[in-house]
Parts: structure tokens; C-alpha cells; sequence
């Protein structure tokens, strides 16, 4: 084992990551076979990053019967594929995503960022959003804190988040749990303007850890929160 | 060279060719349209058409027939100069619809109050007349209704008032029905209606039966045909943008290969543009105006930076409100800040900017990445960062601060309140 983790580490990328053994299963889905292809020679190095790209898929059907049969750690799914889009592949994997024993997780990855693709992927359970624009290393960071259970945010979709829980309206009673709390709502005020974890947990004086569980929460609220609100937030924003 | 004008004058008139009017008309369109054939004011038309009425009727015959046989089309009102010349003043107080329809509405209760003190009811003939002017008011409606359809398509304006069509054309047919109906009832006796009407109720259906689907059928595809229209358009319009942003902005980088900076500026400006085009709720992506709300100015603050100094920034916009004096003024400092952030923090990667309208304040964040840098140690004749943005602020009631983040780099942050809520 100590041989294998010498090797890599030995060849090239004793940087990428402190743990080398770690591994993660992915499965890509986006209707582009160039994009495919592009994220797998960036990120499907096994050796160097860590990520096995097991499966591949081009639409909705697709995707459904590769994920079932590959049981992928993570899926990057594209918000728009043929055949319903991501949305329909969350709504037909919910029971993978719900399993006790290595759930399935989504991290969308999308060149839209339009305020309801986002939101949408997110209600329909993926655990986090970046755009196509993103770097490689991050990506495969992105990955693995998808894998570890954490939730991806990037900077856009925490301004989306804040825009769909603001409202100016004073709140009714039985909707608190729905509501952000102070600290969620600093949290994805500082994502927001671009801070990592560990920045925001010094600038906040918490644990990356604790970044982590608020981050999390958040995301738990925005899948659980009412349809009212959400919809309501759609509204204004003529999205629906 | 006046006699030459005057034979053009009159050649004029065999150019011109029999239509009914579309416009301005009361009934078919016949007594208009003639009027602008022959150069004759409308109201002779109508009285002559009214006094051949009398004599046996004829009047009706021939207006039918001409309704018949002339087609629909524009020449009553758009008809050659001359007329409009000779008796300018008198058509045109005719179009203006009070005086013309009031006096032509007194003409015809005068007209009807003496056809039915002319018509005996109790003779023979008699009997005949109510069910044939049924009949006649039922055609008159559905072959209006037939000219409007016709009139609809070159137009299209008939798509709102479609619901009205509709029932004037039932009615119509309604009417005609009744008329047989009656017709069919006024030779036997009265007991006799029933089965009349449900006689013709019977061909109705029948008609409605075999004709339906065929006209279903015809809607159907008159629908598809549409769609496919629009669909096309629809192409053609994305196909038109892609091709004057898109491939022009591909044959430049083609052509600025081997500068990388020109190269990432360019597809930067194409992708952000695109994505405007692509993913605005109202699409159009193009209003270069001014910016109306804080989002929409930052947003641009933001592009243009990016475009000037080919660095690219990350925007985020939470909330929106119209921008009033403060909040430009606020704008101002924004973009001196991203343009400090650019120039100075710009290797560390992508510049963000924060914006968020939280109650009555208003905050505005700009980060880079870059090396930091110490005000103190910035000299006194540097007046970018104290008086473009400290100053500024604090000129228009507002505070900016400026702090080195945690891990490098530089955050300018600007609260403002809003001058009015």
C-alpha cells in the first residue's frame, strides 16, 4: 500500500492531494462528447487526481442505466440534456441519492448560469453547482467534497441561494425552519464574495469544519424549503 | 404641360378597378367601392341602391350580386386624388360615423316601419316575406363573416375579436335556419314546427358531422404550418446572431493566435454576451443604455473593466433596487475599485465582486487575489484609492474600508444607504 502511494506521489503530482489513496468513482453525463472528452483527459488521471471516470452517458435514459450499473460515487451531470434534463436524471436516481450505504451524489456542472437552472438542480438534490468555466483542480476538489458528503457552492450559487431566501416580507411563524440563520446567512455571504472555506473560517473564527455543517444546512434548507417561497422568488424574477 | 397633367388625370380613372370597399363600409362594401369607381360621393350610391329597394326590390338583387361577384379589396377609400380633390370637405365628413350612420339608421326604421305597413301578413304572399328576411339578415351576417376572415388574413388583425366572429357567424347561421324552418312551417300548420326544426337540426348535424373533420383536419395543419413558422424564424434569428458575434469573434482569435491576452479577451466579451443573449428572461441581451438598477450597473461596471484589462470578473448581484444619486456616486467607487483590483490583483485569477441591496443598504465587495498592498505606504500624490473611493464614499454619506484578506489579496468594501426606500 505505502508502495503504491510512494509511486504516485513519486511521478509527477506529490502535490494534488495529501492522501493519495483516496479514490473516487465518477460517472459524467452531458450530451457533448468533445466536453466528455475534455474533462476526462483533465481530471479522469487516475494516478494523479484520483478520480476513475467509470461511465459515460449523453442523455437522460442513458444516464439513468449507466448510474445503476456503474453505482458511481459522484455524477458531474449537465443541467441540460435530452430527454427531460438533469433535473429528470436527480428525479429518477432519488432512491440512489436517499440509499444508506454509498449514496449516489450529483455535483452539477454546467456551462448555464441561469438562476433557475441552478436552483433547480439543487431543489431536485445535487449537492452543489460550478460552472464549466472552472479550473481542473478545482473541479477534482469539488468532486471530492461532494464525495465526503460536503456541499459545493460556488460564489454564483450562494448569491442565488441568498436571493431565493431574502425576502423583505416579515416571515410567518411556522415557516422559521425554512429561514437561514445568521451565521448560514454570513456564510454564504462570504462564498458569495469569493472566500474559500478555510478564509471564511478564519474570518469567522469556526472550524472549517463548522463552514462545512453550516454549508451543508443551507443546502438541506434550500431542498426542504416550501415551494411558496421558492416559487414566489421565481415569480418576481419572471422565471416561471 | 397642364394639358399633359390633365390627360394623366384622366387616364387615371380606367386604371382603376372595381372593388368592394373594406374600409368604411356598412354592409358588403358595394355602394363604397362603386362610389370610388365611378368618382361619385358615397351617399348617391346609397340613396340610388335605397330607391331601387322600392321598386320590386331590385335594389337588394343587385347589391347581392355585386356583393357576389366583385371582390373584396381597397377601393372606396383609397381611391385615385381626383375625388378626394373635388369634394374633399363632404367625404370626408362622411367617414366621420355620427352624422352618416345616424341619418342611414333614421333611413332604415323609416324604410322597415314602411315595408311592414305595406305587407299584408294575412295574404298568401304575406307569409313568405318574415321567414325570407331572416334568411336575407342570416346571409348578409355570415358573408360579412366570410369578408372579415379574408380581410383578417392580409391584416391580421382579426385574431383579437375572434370570439365575436364566431358568434356573429352562428348567429348567422341560427338565422338562416330559423328562416327555413319557418319557411317549411308557414306551409303546413303549426303543429309542424317540431318536426321542422328538428328536420333541420338533423341536416345541420349531418353537414357538421361530415364537414368537421375535415375542418379540424385543416386546423390542425393551419396550426402546425404556424408553428413550424415560427419555429423557423426562431432559427434563423439564433443562426443570425451566432453568426455576427460568434464566427466574427472566432475569425478574430484565429487572426490574434499567437496574443493570448487578446485571445481571452475577446472570448471573454463573446461568452459574456452570448450568455446575456442566451439566458436573460427577456433575451434581447443588446440595451447598451444606461443602467437603470444597481444589478445593471454593476454588471456593466463589471464588463467593461473586464474588457479593458482582460481580466475577468466574477460577478454576484443579491437583490436589486433602482439606482438614485448616492448609489452612482456608490457605482463610481465600485469601479475605480474593480479597476484598482484588475490592474494590480489581476495575476492572482478571477477579481470578484460582490453586490447586495439588504434593506436600505447597500454593499458592494470587490476582491482580488493579487499581492496586497499597504495605504499607508501608498504615497500622498496617489489619489486613486483615497479620493476616488475613500472620499468619494464618505462625500455622499457612505463608508468604504480596505483590508488585506486572510491568504493574500485585496478587499475594497463599500456601504452606502439608499437615499430613499
Amino acid at each position: 500500500m505505502s508502495d503504491e502511494t510512494g509511486a504516485a506521489a513519486g511521478t509527477e503530482a506529490g502535490a494534488t492531494a495529501p492522501g493519495t489513496e483516496r479514490r473516487v468513482r465518477v460517472v459524467l453525463v452531458d450530451d457533448h462528447r468533445m466536453f466528455r472528452t475534455g474533462v476526462q483527459a483533465e481530471i479522469g488521471r487516475t494516478e494523479i487526481t484520483g478520480v476513475e471516470v467509470v461511465g459515460e452517458a449523453a442523455d437522460v435514459d442513458q444516464a439513468v442505466t449507466v448510474i445503476n450499473a456503474t453505482r458511481p460515487e459522484v455524477v458531474l451531470l449537465d443541467v441540460h440534456l435530452p430527454g427531460g434534463g438533469g433535473v429528470e436524471v436527480l428525479r429518477r436516481c432519488a432512491s440512489l441519492m436517499a440509499a444508506a450505504e454509498d449514496p449516489v451524489r450529483f455535483l452539477a456542472l454546467s456551462v448555464s448560469d441561469a438562476a433557475e437552472d441552478v436552483i433547480g438542480v439543487i431543489r431536485g438534490g445535487a449537492r452543489g453547482y460550478v460552472t464549466k468555466t472552472i479550473t481542473g483542480t478545482d473541479l477534482v476538489d469539488s468532486i471530492f467534497r461532494v464525495q465526503e458528503g460536503d456541499a459545493v457552492f460556488s460564489p454564483r450559487l450562494a448569491g442565488f441561494v441568498l436571493d431565493a431566501f431574502a425576502s423583505t416580507d416579515a416571515p410567518p411563524v411556522d415557516e422559521d425552519m425554512d429561514r437561514l440563520t445568521q451565521r448560514e446567512r454570513e456564510v454564504l455571504r462570504l462564498i458569495a464574495r469569493g472566500y474559500a472555506y478555510k478564509e471564511i473560517a478564519k474570518q469567522l473564527y469556526i472550524s472549517v469544519k463548522t463552514v462545512e455543517s453550516h454549508v451543508s444546512a443551507v443546502l438541506r434548507k434550500l431542498q426542504l424549503s416550501n415551494r411558496h417561497e421558492l416559487t414566489r422568488w421565481a415569480t418576481a424574477r419572471r422565471l416561471v | 404641360m397642364s394639358a399633359a397633367a390633365r390627360v394623366t388625370e384622366t387616364d387615371e380613372p380606367p386604371v382603376r378597378r372595381l372593388y368592394r370597399s373594406a374600409d368604411g363600409r356598412w354592409l358588403g362594401g358595394v355602394a363604397r367601392g362603386l362610389a370610388g369607381h365611378l368618382g361619385l360621393p358615397v351617399v348617391w350610391v346609397r340613396a340610388l341602391f335605397v330607391a331601387l329597394f322600392f321598386t320590386e326590390g331590385l335594389g337588394v338583387l343587385l347589391y347581392a350580386v355585386f356583393w357576389i361577384v366583385v371582390p373584396l379589396g381597397v377601393g372606396g377609400r383609397a381611391a385615385p386624388r381626383p375625388v378626394f380633390e373635388i369634394t374633399p370637405d363632404g367625404r370626408r365628413r362622411l367617414r366621420k360615423p355620427d352624422k352618416g350612420q345616424v341619418f342611414a339608421l333614421i333611413a332604415l326604421v323609416i324604410g322597415s316601419v314602411a315595408l311592414i305597413g305595406k305587407v299584408n301578413v294575412d295574404n298568401e304572399s304575406g307569409r313568405y316575406i318574415w321567414p325570407l328576411l331572416l334568411i336575407a339578415v342570416g346571409v348578409v351576417l355570415v358573408w360579412r363573416q366570410a369578408d372579415n376572415a379574408r380581410r383578417a388574413s392580409w391584416t391580421e388583425s382579426g385574431r383579437r375579436r375572434r370570439t365575436f366572429q364566431l358568434v356573429r357567424g352562428l348567429v348567422g347561421v341560427a338565422l338562416v335556419g330559423t328562416g327555413l324552418a319557418v319557411f317549411l312551417v308557414v306551409r303546413g300548420s303549426i303543429a309542424q314546427l317540431g318536426t321542422a326544426l328538428t328536420a333541420a337540426v338533423a341536416v345541420l348535424t349531418g353537414i357538421a358531422l361530415l364537414a368537421g373533420p375535415w375542418l379540424v383536419r385543416m386546423s390542425q395543419d393551419l396550426t402546425e404550418e404556424r408553428t413550424m413558422r415560427i419555429r423557423a424564424q426562431e432559427r434563423a434569428e439564433v443562426a443570425a446572431h451566432v453568426h455576427d458575434s460568434v464566427l466574427h469573434t472566432l475569425t478574430l482569435i484565429q487572426r490574434n493566435a499567437d496574443d493570448a491576452g487578446e485571445v481571452r479577451r475577446l472570448a471573454r466579451a463573446q461568452e459574456r454576451e452570448l450568455r446575456n443573449w442566451l439566458y436573460k428572461p427577456e433575451g434581447t441581451g443588446r440595451d447598451e443604455e444606461e443602467p437603470a438598477t444597481l444589478a445593471e450597473a454593476v454588471k456593466k461596471a463589471a464588463a467593461e473593466v473586464e474588457d479593458m484589462h482582460g481580466v475577468p470578473l466574477e460577478v454576484v448581484v443579491v437583490g436589486d433596487c433602482p439606482l438614485d444619486e448616492k448609489l452612482t456616486a456608490q457605482m463610481q467607487a465600485a469601479r475605480e475599485a474593480m479597476v484598482n483590483a484588475a490592474k494590480y490583483g489581476g495575476e492572482g485569477g478571477a477579481v470578484q465582486v460582490f453586490a447586495e441591496v439588504e434593506g436600505r443598504m447597500v454593499f458592494v465587495s470587490v476582491r482580488d487575489r493579487g499581492p496586497g498592498f499597504d495605504l499607508d505606504a501608498v504615497p500622498e500624490d496617489r489619489m486613486g484609492v483615497r479620493e476616488s473611493i475613500i472620499g468619494r464614499m464618505q462625500r455622499n454619506g457612505g463608508s468604504a474600508r480596505l483590508r488585506s484578506v486572510p491568504g493574500g489579496g485585496t478587499e475594497v468594501e463599500l456601504e452606502m444607504e439608499r437615499a430613499d426606500g
